[in-house]
This record gives structure tokens, C-alpha cells and sequence, in this order.
């Protein structure tokens, strides 16, 4: 593939920030592996994957979202509501295969209705998410305040179930379903129409529309989208917790959006890659790895590194469009 | 020529009471190109918009090819076998070339391969059709990347594969250099000899003649009448645009010379201006009483002189004095304190503010001087817009009706005029005439002249070496982003040209 290499060295403007945060990853892998003697350990990946199943599956979605311009607050809510009803209706003897489809498709139809007012009455994403956040975290507490456990076969199944890699190093089933939704949004985002309407409406969505694609649709089909993630990203934390708790990824939906731009997605949409947000969510994930093989740091590192990083990559963003808007 | 390809007849649109179209009748030919003239105001706009769908007309009715059509939607024309490519192009600058091409009718792999979109058939296909308009261009690259000129080609290119039967083209040359319009061009040509109808929208008469076979015109929303292009000469085309014979041109204070220009200081000197990414080593005098003119291609630097000098874009190197004293220029508020006044090349976006009164539009530079505390009294404000108005003939019903009412024409005078009111001892004007039409022009032209000529110092930045010629004093060409020399106002067009293409004009991809 001589081009793509011709690509990356050359100008096109769309691969730069993926570039930089591929580059950042590895640093950080490179700083680890020269730090700590174990840190180049399988298992230590594999647990980024597993421990971060639920950031990625919701991530996903939040990429498409911010592809076309907008934004989605609820995605947090919605996944601690799955929890939440997933723990109730497992605990009143619902079969999963009932329940899982059914969730997923709740999460998909409050996507939907979000996507729908956002579209119909031209309202900013920001605010009709920010409702969506409060009715769906509020939903919760009308369930139950106080967590339920969850003990269903099925569930508890899920959570043992250990698919080995060899080596004697294995995944979990959640990092297995992130895999396949990572999968499954890859071929939407670069080889469906729907995807590249997604882009060309983050490109300029009056252009879009003048172009005759599907403006409408396609933005309520995209907070579905989210909205679906989010619950299966739920379903996945169920597994994960054995526990439907109103209190569940509470501020999940700011790592997301924070991982979607670490990723090299740009916020006022149309530039980005969903394989740049998985290195996004990892970059979060290895730099908590980072503070919890030095030992001595408080974990709230984390956030204080990741705080920075936003800033940063805010900032070069900033100065690729203005270099990009230069040079024309 | 061949039977009628688009024919609409007895077109009748009112937008609020105000009538924009009456009764017009316009036909389009397979294999022609059809100029549609007119004035700002005479409908041209609205005729596009009633043959694209977007406005749907009070009365009459349009058939294409022999069939009766109501397009609904531009969506629906497009369907029909009308497309039209806008003077900014309605793209998605962030996809590829050939996604542009092909975004919402992608070629498919069949299921047994997978399904999902066949990036290679994509790319090959996109490939194919630019090179049947002479444009070979990596598909792959964001559109973003390429100039407009590029972008424009592509959007025919889409237009075209879209099954198009009439092509309309709204003002595209407009951003255009020369050289690409001669590009632009044959691609037309060779589009027309296919058999497709083409309509085509300017404001530069030249144009008309250098690729029209038909020409209709339009005034006050009425069809004047169509002609084949050798019927009807230059004099007889603004004739039937203007309704009248347009007042002679002005004659250049500076070309006869008879220029008050004083000796001594200059009220602007400029000495080794530059901005890395924008110009190079610029050298200007201006003196009182004396319009310099500032000439290029589009991409020269024209316009980054003016964000220079009115502290717009802050200088790397070099120094600014006005009346001789040194100054620095960081921000418009400095430049205004010193007695500049500038308007800039877009007017609807960066000067006139549609919503407010043509009187607050005028003073609005003067009341953001004074401050938000201060109001500027009534009185003065009327006292200030009234002698603007009569000065620079601002021709409006109203001025306390909004500026949006008015014509492009006016509208421009406005501007000038709200660089007026500051008082200002140097106007800087970046392309005062695009989008204004044959008369306009030379009405602000004159007005020009008439500025200078009261001690006003004016750097006048224009596309038309004709009007450049006309109105200068001297004039300074820049080329590529340097100052290639300045000549004098009376030194011809070919003097002109000659130095805008000493070097070769950077060659687009």
C-alpha cells in the first residue's frame, strides 16, 4: 500500500490526528515497558480490553455522534438505566432472550426520539441529550435507590465465561462483544452509505442536504446508534458488576467523549476514525494501568493526565484546521 | 438549433407582494450554452430557483424535454435532469473527491463480496469523469484540498453524472482566475457538444461572449428578450440590461493628468510589509487625492495588502507610517484611530449586518468608536447619514428601513459610506464591484473619482484591470503573494497584464 504510506507522510489533513494519537499510544507502551518489569505482560492488554469493554462499546457509538457535529450526554444514564432494568426483569424471571433484545432496543428507540427532536425541531444535541441524561438517570431511581444484585444463569454465565487467546491468557465475554461491535462499526463507517452520510453531514450538513443524501434520517438513525450502544455497553456492565445500580457509570459519558477526541475525532464533526477512538479509550486505559503499577500515585492521576491530554489535544486541533484553512 | 430541451413559459413568482418574476418565458436548447443576463434585482435568481425547485412559481409552467415537470425539490430536479452548480460550491470539503462524486448513489458490492461500498469502481469511475473534463486529480484526496476551481470542476462532475439534461451554472466564475475559467470553459464546450443544455450565469460580459450561443435578459423580473450571441453586441447588452445607454465612463483623475495629488507626505506610506503565509515585501505611497490601485490574480496577495495595512492580519517585518508618523497596526480600532477606513471583499458576511437600518449600518464603525455607553445623538446620526446618502447617492425609499432591502449596489455604497463617517484620511477598498451590476459599478466608480478628487486617499483592490485602469492613479501588481511593481494609471491593460504574467501563475494540480 504504497499510497496510504504516501498519505500519511503527506497532506492529508484527516490522518494527521490519528497519527498523533497511534504515536501517543505507543509512547505511553514504550514508557511502561521501560518502567516496570512486568508491564510488557500479555494479560496487561488483555485487561485494558476488559476492563474498558463498556467505555469502548459506548465510545463507538459517541463517534458517530460527534462525526456529524453533535454530541450525546445521555449515553451514561442509559447505561446505568440498562443495568437497572436488566437487574429488575432478571430478578422477576425474565428469559434473556427476551430481555437482552428487548433492552437493546429501548436503548436504540430513546436514541431514536433524542435524534428525532434534535433533527425535527433543529434543537442543539447538547441540551435535548441533557435531558435525555436526567430522564434516564431519574428512570433509574423510579426503579430501585438502592443497588440489586443480579444472579440470573444467564448473567452470571456471561461473567465466568473466560475465552481463551492462548498462553494461558484469556478475555472476557464483554471485551469479546466490544471486538465485535468495534467490527461492526468499522465496516458502518467506511463502507455504508449511511456511514458516509454520517460524514458528510459532520463535513456540512447544508451541503449534504443540497446534495440529496439523507440528512434526516441519517441523525436519528446516529443517536439510535449511540442510544444502542449504550445499552448494550449496560448489558456488558451487568455482566461485568453483577449489579443494576442507579450510581453505574456515573460521568461514563465524559470519558466517552474524551476518548472519541484523544481518538482524533474532531468536535465540530466530519473528521475521525472509530479506529482512533479504540486507541483513544486504550490511551485512557493504559494511563490508568501506568498510575496503578507505580503504586504511589493517587488514582486521581488519571483524570489530572487525561485533563491535560484534552487540553492538548483541543489545542493541536485547533492549529491542523487553521494550518489546513491556511493553506487554501 | 434543436427543438427546445427546457422550455418554461409564462413564469410568475411574487415574493410578499412584491413581484420577482412576470410572465417570463425561457428556453434552453440540447447543445447550447445560454447566458441569462440581468441586473441585481431583474430575477435571475428567482428563475434559477423556479426551474430548480426551490421555489415553486405562482403561474406557468415548464416541460423538458417535450413533458410537462413541477419539480418539488432541487432534489427532484436533480432527479429530472436539472442540476446546478452554485458560485460557492455545496460540497462536503472533508470527503474525497470521488465521494463528492458519487455520496448518496455509491456503487455497491454484491452480497457474496461482501456487501458495503466498492471504494475501487468508486474511485475508477470519479477518475474517468473529471479526465472527460480535463482534470486529472488524485479522487482519493479531501476535496478541502484543492481549490475552488477544483472543487468546481467536481461538483459538474457530479452534476453531470447525476444524469443531468440541463446544466445550470450560478455565477462560477466569480472566485475563478483566468486561466481557469478558460478550463471551466472547455470543459462547457465539450459538454455542450454532448448535447447538454447549459445555462449560464455572470456579471462578466466578456464571458458572455467568449462561450454563449444564446443570450436571454431579464429586467425588473420581465424577459427583455433572447437573442443568438452575434445579434447582440456589448452596447446593445447593457443597453437591454440597463434599460438605457450607461452614463460614459469617468475619466481617471490620475490617466488625463490632471491629479490633484499634493507632493510631500504621503497619508499612507508602507515600507518591507510582510506575513509569513501571506505577502511579501510590500512598498506603497498613497498621497492625498490619489487612487492606487491594487491588481492580481485571485491568490496574489490582493486582498491580504488590505488586512495588512488595516491591522487586520499583524505585519512580520516592514513598518507603516501615516502621515509620516510610524505606526503600529495591531488590531481595525488602531487603524481606524488613524484615520483609516476600510470595506471589505465579502460583503454579506463581513460588512453589512441585514437586520439593522440602513442609517445604523452607516454609522455603526462610528457608534463602536464611541462605545456602547454613548449612544451617538439622533440628530447626528440623521445629519451624518443624510449627507452620506446624498453623497454617495445611496438610493433607498427609506433609510430607516433595513439595509437588506436594498440592492447589491447600494448596499456596497453603504459600506463605503460607514468608512466615511469615521472621517478617515485613507479608504481602503477591497473589490468594491463584484456582484454589483454594469451600472452600479460605474456609478461607484465615479463616486470614486469624486472622493479623490476632495483630498481623500483611496487604495482600491479589484479582479477587473479595466476598472483598475479607469480609476487609478497608479497601480501596483502583485503576484504571487511579492509585489511585482507598480505602474502608472495610464499605462494600458497590456502594461497591466504583462506584469501579472512576468512569471508564470502558479498552475493548479
Amino acid at each position: 500500500m504504497n499510497t496510504a504510506a504516501v498519505r500519511i507522510l503527506g497532506l492529508d489533513r484527516r490522518l494527521v490526528p490519528l497519527a498523533a494519537t497511534l504515536a501517543l499510544f505507543i509512547g505511553l507502551v514504550v514508557y511502561g515497558a521501560v518502567s516496570y518489569d512486568a508491564f510488557l505482560s500479555p494479560q496487561v492488554f488483555l485487561n485494558l480490553a476488559i476492563d474498558n469493554s463498556f467505555l469502548c462499546i459506548v465510545a463507538i457509538g459517541m463517534t458517530f455522534v460527534i462525526l456529524t457535529g453533535g454530541i450525546d450526554l445521555s449515553v451514561g444514564s442509559v447505561l446505568a438505566l440498562t443495568t437497572m432494568a436488566a437487574a429488575a426483569l432478571s430478578k422477576l424471571g425474565w428469559s434473556p432472550w427476551i430481555l437482552v433484545p428487548l433492552l437493546l432496543a429501548g436503548g436504540s428507540a430513546f436514541g431514536a426520539i433524542q435524534g428525532f427532536l434534535i433533527h425535527r425541531y433543529r434543537l442543539q444535541p447538547f441540551i435535548v441529550t441533557l435531558a435525555g441524561m436526567f430522564v434516564a438517570r431519574g428512570l433509574c431511581y423510579l426503579i430501585d435507590t438502592a443497588s440489586i444484585p443480579i444472579s440470573a444463569p444467564f448473567f452470571v454465565a456471561m461473567a465466568e465465561a473466560r475465552i481463551p487467546v492462548g498462553g494461558g491468557n484469556s478475555l472476557s465475554s464483554g471485551a469479546v462483544i466490544a471486538m465485535i461491535t468495534v467490527a461492526v462499526a468499522l465496516w458502518l463507517a467506511h463502507s455504508t452509505r449511511f456511514g458516509r452520510t454520517v460524514y458528510a453531514i459532520g463535513g456540512n450538513a447544508k451541503s449534504a442536504t443540497l446534495m440529496g443524501l439523507p440528512v434526516g434520517s441519517a441523525l436519528v438513525r446516529v443517536y439510535a446508534f449511540s442510544g444502542g450502544c449504550a445499552a448494550l455497553a449496560g448489558l456488558v456492565m451487568s455482566v461485568y458488576m453483577l449489579s443494576g445500580y442507579s450510581l453505574h457509570a456515573v460521568g461514563l459519558e465524559l470519558d466517552a467523549i474524551a476518548a472519541v477526541v484523544i481518538g482524533g475525532t474532531l468536535l465540530t464533526g466530519g473528521i475521525g476514525y472509530v479506529a482512533g477512538t479504540v486507541v483513544g479509550v486504550l490511551i485512557l486505559g493504559i494511563i490508568q494501568t501506568l498510575v496503578i503499577f507505580n503504586g504511589t500515585l493517587s488514582s486521581w492521576w488519571t483524570r489530572i493526565v487525561i485533563g491535560i491530554l484534552l487540553f492538548l489535544f483541543c489545542v493541536a486541533q485547533r492549529l491542523i484546521e487553521a494550518r489546513a484553512g491556511q493553506k487554501r | 438549433m434543436s427543438a427546445p430541451l427546457l422550455a418554461a413559459r409564462g413564469i410568475t413568482h411574487v415574493y410578499t407582494g412584491k413581484p420577482a418574476l412576470d410572465g417570463v418565458d425561457f428556453t434552453v436548447r440540447a447543445g447550447e450554452v445560454h447566458a441569462l443576463m440581468g441586473q441585481n434585482g431583474a430575477g435571475k435568481s428567482t428563475l434559477i430557483k423556479v426551474l430548480t425547485g426551490v421555489e415553486s412559481p405562482r403561474a406557468g409552467e415548464m416541460a423538458l424535454g417535450g413533458s410537462r415537470i413541477v419539480p418539488t425539490s432541487t432534489l427532484h430536479a436533480q432527479q429530472l435532469g436539472i442540476s446546478t452548480v452554485y458560485q460557492e460550491v455545496n460540497l462536503c470539503p472533508n470527503l474525497s473527491v470521488a465521494e463528492n462524486i458519487f455520496a448518496g448513489r455509491q456503487p455497491m458490492k454484491p452480497w457474496p463480496r461482501g456487501g458495503g461500498i466498492d471504494w475501487r469502481t468508486l474511485n475508477s469511475r470519479a477518475l474517468g469523469l473529471l479526465r472527460g473534463l480535463d482534470v486529472d486529480i488524485d479522487v482519493r484526496r479531501e476535496l478541502g484540498s484543492y481549490p475552488v476551481a477544483i472543487q468546481q470542476m467536481v461538483a459538474i462532475a457530479r452534476a453531470i453524472d447525476i444524469s443531468a439534461r440541463v446544466l445550470i451554472l450560478d455565477e462560477p466564475t466569480s472566485s475563478l482566475d483566468s486561466e481557469e475559467v478558460e478550463r471551466l470553459f472547455a470543459a462547457l464546450r465539450r459538454l455542450r457538444s454532448q448535447g447538454l443544455g447549459i445555462v449560464f450565469v455572470t456579471h462578466f460580459l466578456d464571458q458572455v461572449y467568449a462561450i454563449s450561443d444564446r443570450i436571454t435578459v431579464l429586467r425588473n423580473g420581465k424577459l427583455v428578450g433572447e437573442w443568438p450571441v452575434e445579434d447582440l453586441d456589448h452596447a446593445a447588452l447593457i443597453a437591454a440590461m440597463v434599460g438605457r445607454t450607461p452614463e460614459a465612463p469617468p475619466v481617471a483623475c490620475g490617466a488625463t493628468g490632471d491629479a490633484p495629488a499634493a507632493p510631500g507626505t504621503p497619508v499612507l506610506s508602507a515600507r518591507g510589509l510582510a506575513r509569513r503565509g501571506s505577502v511579501n515585501g510590500v512598498n506603497l505611497d498613497v498621497r492625498r487625492g490619489e487612487i492606487l490601485g491594487v491588481a492580481g490574480l485571485l491568490g496574489s496577495g490582493r486582498t491580504e495588502v488590505a488586512r495588512l495595512l488595516f491591522g487586520l492580519d499583524r505585519a512580520d517585518a516592514g513598518s507603516v507610517a501615516v502621515q509620516g508618523q510610524e505606526v503600529v497596526l495591531h488590531d481595525p480600532a488602531q487603524a481606524i484611530a488613524h484615520g483609516l477606513g476600510f470595506c471589505p471583499e465579502e460583503r454579506k458576511t463581513e460588512g453589512v449586518v441585514e437586520d439593522l437600518s440602513i442609517r445604523d449600518n452607516i454609522v455603526l464603525t462610528l457608534q463602536a468608536r464611541a462605545g456602547l455607553w454613548r449612544r451617538l445623538p439622533a440628530a447626528h446620526v440623521r445629519e451624518i447619514t443624510d449627507r452620506l446618502a446624498k453623497l454617495l447617492d445611496i438610493r433607498a425609499p427609506d433609510l430607516d428601513g433595513t439595509i437588506g432591502t436594498l440592492s447589491g449596489g447600494n448596499q456596497q455604497k453603504c459600506m463605503i459610506a460607514r468608512a466615511l463617517a469615521t472621517q478617515p484620511c485613507l479608504l481602503i477598498l477591497d473589490e468594491p464591484t463584484r456582484g454589483i451590476d454594469v451600472a452600479g459599478k460605474a456609478e461607484i466608480m465615479n463616486q470614486l473619482v469624486a472622493l479623490a478628487r476632495e483630498g481623500l486617499a483611496i487604495v482600491f483592490i479589484s479582479a477587473e484591470i479595466e476598472e483598475l485602469l479607469r480609476v487609478s492613479t497608479r497601480i501596483t501588481v502583485m503576484r504571487d503573494r511579492v509585489q511585482a511593481g507598480t505602474l502608472a494609471g495610464d499605462c494600458g491593460e497590456e502594461a497591466v497584464y504583462a506584469m501579472i504574467a512576468a512569471a508564470p501563475a502558479p498552475v493548479s494540480p
